[in-house]
């Protein structure tokens, strides 16, 4: 089949050449880093070195006698400032609401994790004040640290917050309802697979470390933030509100181009509520720029759960129950979105593509001494594809049938589909993907490539997985209900300018994605203009009107809608004036190509016409509507969307070492329309890169006393160009979501979501084709445990 | 302090340093060059990557002091004096090759650097020669497919885009 790139030259379709990469690629881009005020005063934090105890005492004045130091900061100053606030509240199966424990900017008696903050020096360069803080004189009690999660629950264990009852943060039952109907399924199975597994704890990394600049206008009382954000507006709001007490017109927050996020840029972090308060303080802006080892150690770690899966299947293989445990790590302090991510984002997707009847799944959230863990691309999504498509292939080893069988005879096949577990997926056609997939995998062709590794001495296998995922997050009365302490909206205003040219600010922030060249394609196919007549504002709470941000492959779904909604108002009233301009009714006019036209007539004007009368109204329907050309609009999703997929993966497996290497990657993906092939593409080729990575290098470790051990990119191995194939990517197969004007369904975290089983899947048939009776390995599977799984 | 010199992109540099200042921090900091960007502090990302006297060195790794009288090249100097992108640049564009941009300064660089030693390396050699350079967007799928391309070599056999 002919592929989509490059089918259409602009507009909605085309593989549009990206604008930003101009700037990128000359070093002209505008990073938090690159910003630099005037007299602007620069901060460094002392961390602890230990993961859990008493701060005993803290001298800073010889810190502060230090040459440049302008001020020493520690958690004293910070009594009176807010928690920072966790932004959803779970409860648990028995009604009870979580236990949420405070989140100081700076350490208040206790330190909680190898990272926590403990007092900040500012001073007028980075160098002295990293110089000053080793003269800071800090005497901490070191107490027993909790670490894993099952220790971190029992009875006696240290407790990470003396103030909580325990180290549970909550038990969550989904559907509790139900849970008893699929106890009784699996009494009634003909057989049952049972599986424990460990997704693995992961650091997401982005290129870009954190950076926050706080700024402080004394004359008119205004702050600011420039800051290394995924959602400017939800940290004006989260940091406004409930941290430091500044009111929204009072504070402007500021993301410029941001170097990746891949959700660690979501949360709102104490050193962006530290660089606010402290400009204040100082009346001088104040500028920190996280090192990579301090990344390791402040930015939300993503994963970490323990899992025992079950599934219950008939005598003819039909999948009848699923039941699952899982233990999940929260960290020290609940970050921004943590309590969402192993419960609403994870249990409501354990039905995947497959229409199991009765689902229950437990999670325990706990809290350990650990840096806190939240979002990562696909954020609880990753964890329940990973489990689920597990245990099928471990279900089909068991039964001795094809896993690829297996999974299509269990398949939804009619929409929309309400599933067991509370979400209905609105379109989806599993088996086409299935079917794209064998084909662009050559599935047909492995066993004549398996035959070739093994002339070579090298085990081979194959990999198959599904997926689906929840994305365009979210409708905010259902959220809402869910315990999420947000709307999850979008905004869009598009102003028109006089001679025609188009500005949209936007609410979504682009740190990767390409908005700047995707969301004006949009536009241009609804009014039939160039692409380069329009530019897209995001990243700045002066601009749009608010914003929730970019995050669960939501800026085109729910982003991109509220910019169509504001579009279509903008065309609704630039027909009215094309109406009055050309004395025609308002029904008769139509818009095609840039031009308004009287239907049935060769009556005309063009949309620079109808533009410059709006802001030059001599000749206007004034009595009817105002002059100027601009429309804000809020879009609020009817519906999470459901994209899917097939992802097969083929390895070799060197079985003198156990080294494993990825020989061909295909993934077959539903994400309904699209709008840039060519973007969408390098999203999916991102995702599968990270997928990989978890699947194969990245672990996040920590010793028993928790001293976070993987805490640089020497130690914790990212993927390289090296350890990756080229990928084939199609996305062909297109059941458009039926609730969004775009028909579009979101593609940033299929990849990362997809491809750690198929992964996983494919070792595992590799060594049991040497004989080898290995059913799982847990990832990352690294040469070690690969070589000692082969070993028994 | 110390005062040191040298070329950058062809034009005379020079600035008041400490012994320890890195040759990336006279680069952005005392130059305002902002286009070589700082992504570890291990000298494993190759955000830092430019050219000192045409070799490809991570400037994170060198003090400022050591560049004294040297060649330095950065991404600010790739492009013609009227923006036109060179060819690796716009191989980048038209492969996209590139996702936040972060990485990017260093892999043209590296990438130059690359293809001034080996003019058409193979997918093995490009992968092996990035092994300095971390990408966290591409899953360097495009990234080697863009050097391949730079280097004259046709691409579009290449699975997907």
């Amino acid at each position: 089949m002919p592929k989509d790139i490059d089918a259409k030259e602009s507009g909605i379709g085309a593989a549009s050449k990206r604008r930003e990469d101009i700037r990128f690629l000359s070093g002209t881009g505008n990073y938090t880093d690159d910003i630099n005020l005037n007299g602007q005063a620069y901060v460094h934090f002392l961390r602890s070195d230990v993961a859990h105890g008493r701060i005993t005492s803290i001298e800073t004045a010889a810190a502060a006698a230090m040459p440049g130091v302008l001020r020493v900061f520690t958690g004293a100053d910070f009594e009176g400032v807010g928690s920072i606030p966790c932004g959803w509240q779970v409860t648990d199966r028995f009604g009870e609401v979580m236990q949420e424990p405070a989140h100081p900017v700076l350490a208040q008696g206790k330190v909680r994790h190898v990272g926590d903050p403990i007092a900040a020096v500012v001073a007028e360069t980075a160098e002295a004040a990293r110089d000053a803080a080793e003269a800071i004189e800090l005497d901490i009690e070191e107490l027993p640290a909790v670490v894993d999660m099952k220790a971190a629950l029992a009875e006696g264990a240290p407790k990470v917050h003396d103030d909580l009852t325990s180290n549970l943060c909550y038990d969550w039952g989904f559907v509790e309802e139900n849970k008893a109907a699929v106890d009784a399924a699996f009494d009634a199975a003909a057989h049952v697979t049972s599986l424990e597994l460990v997704n693995n704890r992961l650091v997401a990394n982005p290129m870009e470390p954190r950076v926050a600049v706080g700024d402080f206008n004394r004359a008119t009382g205004d702050s600011t933030l420039y800051t290394t954000s995924q959602n400017p507006h939800v940290i004006r709001l989260l940091m406004g509100a409930f941290v430091l007490g500044i009111p929204e017109h009072k504070l402007r927050v500021v993301a410029p181009d941001v170097g990746g996020g891949f959700g660690s840029k979501i949360f709102h972090y104490a050193e962006e509520a530290f660089c606010t308060f402290a400009a204040k303080a100082l009346n001088r802006a104040v500028k920190w720029t996280s090192s990579r080892s301090e990344a390791f150690m402040s930015d939300a770690h993503g994963r970490d759960h323990v899992t025992k899966i079950e599934l219950a299947l008939d005598a003819d293989n039909n999948f009848t129950a699923l039941r699952t445990d899982t233990l999940a790590n929260m960290g020290a302090y609940l970050s921004t979105f943590a309590p969402s991510v192993p419960t609403w984002l994870h249990g409501t997707l354990m039905a995947g593509n497959y229409k199991t009847p009765l689902i229950y799944v437990n999670v325990k959230a706990v809290f350990t001494n650990t840096v806190p863990v939240d979002a990562y691309r696909g954020a609880g999504r990753p964890e329940a594809t990973f489990q689920l498509e597990r245990v099928i292939d471990k279900a089909a080893l068991e039964l001795g049938v094809d896993p690829i069988a297996l999974r299509r005879q269990n398949f939804i096949t009619e929409f929309p589909y309400a599933t067991p577990v509370a979400v209905e997926y609105d379109t989806g056609d599993y088996v086409a993907t299935m079917d794209k997939l064998e084909e662009i995998a050559d599935i047909a062709g492995f066993a004549a490539r398996r035959a070739e590794s093994e002339r070579a001495g090298k085990l081979r296998g194959l990999g198959v997985n599904c997926y689906i995922e929840a994305c365009g997050i979210a409708p905010s009365n259902l959220v809402g209900q869910l315990g999420a302490r947000a709307g999850l909206y979008e905004s869009a205003t598009v102003r028109v300018n006089a001679t025609g040219g188009i500005v949209v600010m936007t609410g979504s922030h682009s740190h990767g994605q390409g908005h700047e060249t995707s969301f004006p394609q949009v536009i241009a196919s609804m009014i039939g203009i160039d692409e380069d007549m329009v530019e897209i504002e995001h990243g700045d709470t002066n601009n749009a009107p608010m914003g929730m941000g970019t995050y669960g492959s939501r800026s085109l779904a729910v982003g991109g809608s509220a910019m169509v909604r504001a579009t279509e108002k903008i065309i609704a009233k630039a027909k009215k004036i094309a109406a009055h301009l050309m004395e025609a009714a308002d029904a008769d006019i139509e818009l095609k190509d840039g031009q308004f036209s009287v239907a049935g007539t060769d009556k005309s004007v063009a949309w620079g016409d109808v533009t410059l009368a709006a802001y030059v109204p001599h000749n206007y329907p004034l009595e009817e509507i105002e002059p100027g050309l601009e429309e804000t609009a809020f879009y609020d999703p009817a519906n999470f969307t459901y994209p899917s997929g097939a992802y097969a993966c083929e390895v070799e497996v060197d079985p003198e070492t156990g080294k494993v290497s990825i020989e061909r990657f295909a993934a077959a993906d539903d994400f309904g329309n699209i709008v840039n092939p060519m973007i969408v593409d390098g999203q999916v080729h991102g995702g599968i890169g990270q997928g990989i990575g978890q699947a194969l290098l990245e672990g996040c470790v920590y010793d028993e006393n928790g001293q976070l051990l993987s805490a640089s990119f020497m130690d914790y191995a990212m993927p390289r160009a090296d350890d990756v194939p080229f990928y084939a990517v199609d996305h062909s197969c297109q059941t458009p979501c039926t609730h969004n004007p775009l028909g579009v369904k979101g593609c940033g975290e299929a990849g990362a979501i997809g491809s750690p089983p198929a992964v996983v899947n494919a070792v595992v048939n590799a060594l049991r084709s040497a004989g080898k009776d290995v059913t799982h390995i847990d990832m990352p599977l690294s040469p070690a445990r690969v070589w000692a799984a082969m070993q028994g | 302090m110390t005062k040191v010199t040298m070329t950058v992109n062809g034009k005379p540099a020079s600035g008041d340093v400490e012994g320890r200042t890195l040759l990336v921090s006279f680069l952005r900091e005392t130059l305002g060059m902002t286009g070589t960007h700082v992504g570890c502090d291990t000298s494993q990302c190759g955000a830092c990557v430019v050219h000192v006297d045409g070799k490809a060195v991570k400037s994170c790794t060198m003090l400022a002091l050591e560049a004294e009288g040297a060649e330095v090249a950065t991404i600010e100097g790739q492009a013609a004096a009227d923006g036109t992108l060179n060819t690796i640049q716009a191989a980048f564009q038209e492969h996209h090759g590139l996702q936040c941009g972060f990485c990017t300064p260093g892999m043209v660089m590296s990438a130059a650097a690359l293809l001034k030693d080996n003019p058409k390396p193979s997918e093995a050699e490009i992968r092996h020669y990035l092994e300095g350079n971390l990408c966290r967007c591409t899953g360097y799928h495009n990234i080697v497919k863009a050097i391949m391309a730079a280097s004259g070599q046709d691409v579009s056999a290449i699975a997907a885009e």
